[in-house]
């Protein structure tokens, strides 16, 4: 059906690229969103204040500013900034940190958001029931909260990967060889862009389709104490 | 920091933002026209119509922004002959033609979910006391039923206009001059990455959150009714 002209495996390798970025943003994701989540429900001023700040920014920036500002601006900005203090040195970053660096701290803030709700959705009696049995704050957010905080947070957090996944093909233009950036390779070897973007497309829609079966899977496992009328 | 390529490109910036604000604004403009009817076809009891429509819809959200850009881009050169045929070509090679094209498809089917919620979402008592009333059909649709769902799902579609405003800046990849690829060809050439970046952010930053409190007066212009105090 789709005649590739041998750049199939090179696509492929390509999903893999972009799978394996997708995942190590993603677990950045959810590490800071949960750090920044329990900031934004602190009792402190300035952790709530800069929990927010960088909720804000996020949110209100492209994510393509964000990874042209990271891979091409944070290395100039060390270099002068090393330049004032008398050290001259070349500073540059790989695409692969850049990009999953870039990805995970986005995606962290939407991730802050679905973990804050979560929290909120835990009922407070459970948490005076764990003082009650003893139990000090990080006890109780570990055995208590953080379980059951999964539960709401998944289909956000579900949301959060299918946005995440579809956000990596923007590390091509940082020149990382993943899915979208071996099919323009292959389309500019092939002269058949249309044949090899589809087929990239594709691709991407069976990571979606895929997402959306483990998620359907881990809603239902992290249901399984749940009674339903 | 280098504040005097900053002051310099301001001029250019701005042209950027005014293409950035125009792709944004006629691809939300079109998206709209063609959600509504997808929305509608979505929800047809007719299996022909709502499962086509489906499968448009979940192409579109399933796969990346960019790949839709190139798809229609530097795919269509691979039918170039077939669209100079049929006098299309002058359109599809054009990367302005092109971008809102991809945007519009894009918001169309994600603005089309949001609107079936919102149909989905109509009391159905609303729906029996008009026909009650006499209405059927179109006159239904027309009076009831999508005035109520855009109320409901105006929320909703204030986030996927703020996605497109933020999306929008993928034109840049196939050369389209607005505000982040102004600030790609500026900083090529002077080096002044952090600088420029981090003021494009700004901007963006402005047009967002200024986006959004336009729409926050809108929503409250729509469900006024709902929150009035005695």
């Amino acid at each position: 059906m789709l005649d590739l002209h041998g750049y199939g495996g090179l696509l492929f390798e390509g999903a893999k690229l972009t799978i394996y970025v997708g995942v190590s943003s993603m677990i950045i994701a959810v590490f800071l969103g949960l750090f920044a989540a329990l900031c934004k429900i602190s009792k402190s001023r300035i952790l709530r204040f800069l929990a927010e700040t960088y909720t804000t920014i996020i949110r209100g920036v492209p994510e393509l500013v964000l990874i042209l500002l990271v891979y091409y601006g944070a290395p100039t900005l060390l270099q002068d900034i090393l330049a004032f203090f008398g050290k001259d040195v070349y500073i540059s970053i790989n695409p692969f940190s850049a990009g999953v660096a870039t990805i995970g701290f986005i995606y962290g803030a939407f991730a802050t958001e679905v973990f804050r709700g979560a929290y909120i959705a835990v009922p407070k009696g459970q948490i005076e029931a764990a003082k009650a049995c003893g139990m000090n704050g990080i006890l109780t957010f570990r055995r208590i909260t953080l379980p059951q905080m999964w539960r709401f947070a998944l289909p956000g957090l579900g949301n959060v990967w299918m946005v995440l996944i579809k956000a990596t093909a923007l590390i091509s233009v940082i020149q990382l060889p993943e899915l979208m950036r071996n099919a323009d390779i292959a389309a500019r070897a092939t002269r058949k862009p249309f044949t090899c973007f589809f087929a990239a497309s594709l691709f991407y829609l069976a990571i979606t389709i895929v997402s959306n079966l483990f998620q359907q899977w881990a809603e239902i496992r992290a249901n399984r104490g749940v009674r339903r009328a | 920091m280098d504040f005097q390529i900053i002051i310099e490109s301001i001029p250019r910036l701005l042209d950027g933002t005014l293409v950035t604000l125009q792709i944004t604004a006629l691809s939300i403009l079109l998206g709209f026209c063609l959600a509504i009817p997808l929305a509608l076809m979505r929800v047809s009891k007719n299996r022909l119509i709502s499962v086509p429509t489906y499968g448009f819809i979940f192409y579109f959200r399933g796969t990346p922004l960019l790949v839709q850009i190139f798809l229609i881009y530097y795919g269509s050169g691979q039918f170039q002959e077939f669209l100079s045929q049929v006098s299309l070509w002058n359109f599809f090679k054009e990367a302005y033609f092109c971008a809102v094209l991809a945007l519009t498809l894009n918001t169309a089917a994600y603005s089309a979910e949001i609107f079936r919620g919102g149909i989905e979402g109509v009391p159905y008592g609303e729906i029996e006391a008009a026909k009650a009333c006499g209405m059927s059909g179109a006159l239904l649709y027309r009076r009831i039923v999508l005035p109520k769902a855009i109320r409901i799902a105006w929320p909703a579609y204030t986030n996927e206009i703020v996605f497109l405003l933020q999306a929008s800046s993928l034109v840049s990849i196939i050369t389209l001059m607005d505000i982040t690829g102004v600030a790609r060809v500026i900083s090529a050439r002077s080096f002044a990455f952090y600088e420029l970046f981090l003021f494009v952010a700004l901007i963006y930053l402005i047009l967002v959150y200024g986006l959004l409190f336009i729409c926050k007066r809108i929503e409250k212009r729509l469900t006024g009714y709902l929150n009035f105090q005695h």
